[in-house]
């Protein structure tokens, strides 16, 4: 298994230099240094002289592949450098700054979405082959229907302005910051429950057409135990992988919901970046991201070898 | 004769040629065992026939917005929905007003309307019905169209992947695996800001993203064929590789991917929402449900609350992907009663 671990995280060097590869790229055809200097020098008209020399300041007068292996090295040294924009603040700091935001909102919808669907599919595949299975399936299918930007747009509206129970975007830090994560967090439960619920009961339901189940019964175990022990130990394999495939999540946060309500967190931080074409920014959170994907692949992996012993990583 | 000639627009065939190689396609699949058993269980489930009825008239109205003829030679070419509107005296008013209402809402002095509007008017004075309407053949041509780019690339580089392993493999999956680790929605953005805004340039960025899965799937696939005893048969036969691939495993995979893509194809609608959000949707002037539903969010600060935009644009599009998705699931368990999820 170490050799196996060592092994992905070898592969996961050429990915990242893949990634780096990729924003660089896109990033030349989108925007040349010369308008980004423009975007960021205080002068008004600067002159020809002030741009090189901004560009000179910031690096981007090397050859491109210079500039490329340079800040690729950094990148994988951790050495997150300076913003593109005029104050020019480390990016680290800014991390620092906002992790936590996008932390306590992806950890709070992960919880208490986990702990919902669960027991959601819990009752449903109890209840199966009943009204409340059909009514409940369909509702989920209904509740995928729905895009996230009216789950939105509906939450701000109803919470915000006609209970007024909530603001209706932005954030605060400390206790106060509940109340602000309240709505991205319902939100989030709610867009990603139909598909959830339906999925987790899928495997529940597979697992109960398997033998040890049939025996199970045969022995005598309640309806109810059966669920509860032999089905939920079983099923837990899948939920657990499909949900620990989400906890990169937890750092980059959503991009979506940080934007769509103004939470200072990094997802917000890179889509600013990505707006102000703040390259400096955008490189090192996209290998950011990368890293964490990566990261959490091999987590899965390994939670999947940990709870079904039947899985040899090789 | 000049009225025939500026009627004649190429473009209004790429909809006919469409409609017409999907009803072909159907119909030849139908032929197969395979197809035709799944063609009697979809006939039997009475919500799978509901929903194709729904997107077969989401279909029609795109068709009917996309074919085009200009009323006089100088007019700009006009689909044939707004011709209908057009003559039913639906006129553009000034600015937002209730539906059948009288007068326009929002402004100190409302002024008497034109015309009436079932679902009112938005903040330019358009008819919401029609931008509605509007908006089918932009959620349609971002799910297909997508998805016919994303399919071949995806069947082409899965299968290679699969079958000859190795060096081939590592390339692709490298390819793949570099993808899949950036996240979406920030490719989408790179590339939409690299090809510029557009209906199909919105495409090409959705689809960027979204044939990692199809491939890493076909891929899979493939490598689970590669082993059987057909293939074995056929390579001691000596069969070649490229004949192997085409008429032996291709086929075999065809139904796991046809399930895969239609399952696809409501996310890929519903994504064009939230990259409207996000300001690099379709252009504006083309109908879109995401800008419609984004504009709703200032409408809805606004007193009298401004609600029929965002009902319309958000109940047009839940129904369409409701049928999608209902639809879907029910192919999957005709197809493959395997793969049946209840």
């Amino acid at each position: 298994m170490i050799g196996y671990l060592i092994r992905r995280l070898l592969y996961a060097v050429p990915i990242l230099v893949g990634v780096c590869f990729l924003t660089f790229v896109l990033f030349y055809m989108t925007a040349s240094p010369a308008d980004i200097a423009r975007r960021n020098l205080s002068a008004k008209n600067p002159t020809a002289q002030q741009i090189k020399d901004w560009e000179h300041q910031h690096g981007y007068d090397k050859p491109k592949w210079k500039q490329f292996l340079d800040t690729t090295e950094g990148l994988f040294l951790l050495r997150l450098g300076r913003s593109d924009s005029v104050k020019g603040e480390r990016v680290i700091t800014r991390i620092k700054e906002s992790w936590f935001p996008s932390f306590e909102i992806a950890l709070l919808s992960f919880g208490a979405a986990i702990t919902i669907n669960l027991s959601l599919a819990l009752v449903v595949a109890y209840f199966r082959g009943t009204y409340l299975d059909i009514y409940g399936t369909t509702l989920c299918v209904f509740m995928m229907s729905v895009t996230y930007l009216v789950y939105i747009i509906g939450g701000q509206f109803v919470f915000g302005r006609l209970l007024k129970l909530n603001p209706v975007a932005g954030f605060l830090p400390g206790w106060e910051s509940l109340r602000f994560a309240f709505l991205p967090v319902v939100v989030a439960v709610v867009s990603g429950m139909g598909a959830s619920v339906r999925q987790f009961r899928t495997f529940m339901l597979d697992e109960m057409n398997q033998d040890y189940v049939r025996t199970a019964r045969a022995k005598g175990v309640s309806e109810s135990q059966v669920l509860f022990k032999h089905v939920l130990k079983n099923a837990a394999i899948p939920v657990l992988t499909t949900s620990v495939q989400a906890i990169p999540g937890l750092f980059l946060g959503s991009i979506l919901l940080e934007s769509f309500f103004n939470i200072p967190g990094l997802g917000n931080y890179l889509v600013d970046a990505i707006n102000s074409q703040d390259f400096a920014v955008v490189r090192a959170m996209v290998f950011i991201g990368a890293l964490v994907t990566i990261v959490g692949y091999i987590l899965t992996d390994i939670s999947y070898a940990l709870v079904d012993k039947r899985v040899r990583l090789e | 004769m000049k009225a025939i000639t500026s009627l004649f627009i190429p473009g209004n065939l790429i909809p006919i040629v469409a409609i017409l190689l999907i009803v072909v396609g159907i119909k030849r699949a139908g032929q197969q065992p395979l197809w035709a058993e799944a063609y009697r269980r979809l006939g039997r489930n009475r919500a799978a026939i509901a929903s194709l009825v729904v997107i077969a008239a989401y279909c029609l109205i795109a068709v009917l917005d996309s074919i085009t003829w200009k009323s006089n030679v100088l007019a700009e070419p006009q689909s044939v929905i707004t011709h209908i509107f057009h003559a039913m005296h639906v006129r553009s008013e000034r600015t937002y007003s209730a539906p059948f209402a009288k007068i326009t809402t929002g402004e100190p002095h409302p002024h008497p309307l034109k015309g009436w509007h079932i679902l009112g008017t938005d903040g330019s004075g358009k008819d919401v019905l029609l931008e509605t309407l509007r908006g089918c053949r932009t959620a349609l041509i971002i799910g297909g169209f997508t998805s016919l780019l994303i399919t071949p690339v995806a069947i082409l580089l899965g299968m290679l992947a699969g079958y000859f392993g190795h060096r081939v493999d590592d390339v692709i999956q490298y390819i793949y695996t570099t993808l899949g680790s950036v996240p979406g929605i920030l490719l989408n953005i790179a590339f939409l800001l690299v090809l510029g805004p557009g209906l199909i340039n919105l495409c090409f960025a959705l689809g960027i993203t979204s044939w990692v899965d199809l491939c890493r799937l076909v891929r899979g696939e493939t490598l689970k064929h590669r082993d059987r005893e057909y293939v074995r048969a056929a390579k001691a036969l000596g069969v070649r590789d490229l004949r192997i691939l085409i008429n032996h495993i291709l086929p075999n995979i065809l139904p796991v991917v046809i399930i895969t893509v239609t399952l696809n194809f409501s996310s890929l609608v519903l994504s064009e929402t939230i990259l409207s959000y996000l300001g690099i949707g379709v252009p504006a002037g083309t109908g879109s449900w995401g800008n419609m539903i984004d504009a709703a969010r200032l409408e809805l600060a606004r007193d009298p609350v401004i609600w029929w935009n965002l009902t319309a644009a958000s109940t047009a599009l839940f129904i369409l992907v409701l049928a999608l998705n209902v639809f879907s699931d029910a192919l999957r368990d005709a197809v493959d009663p395997r793969l049946r999820s209840s």
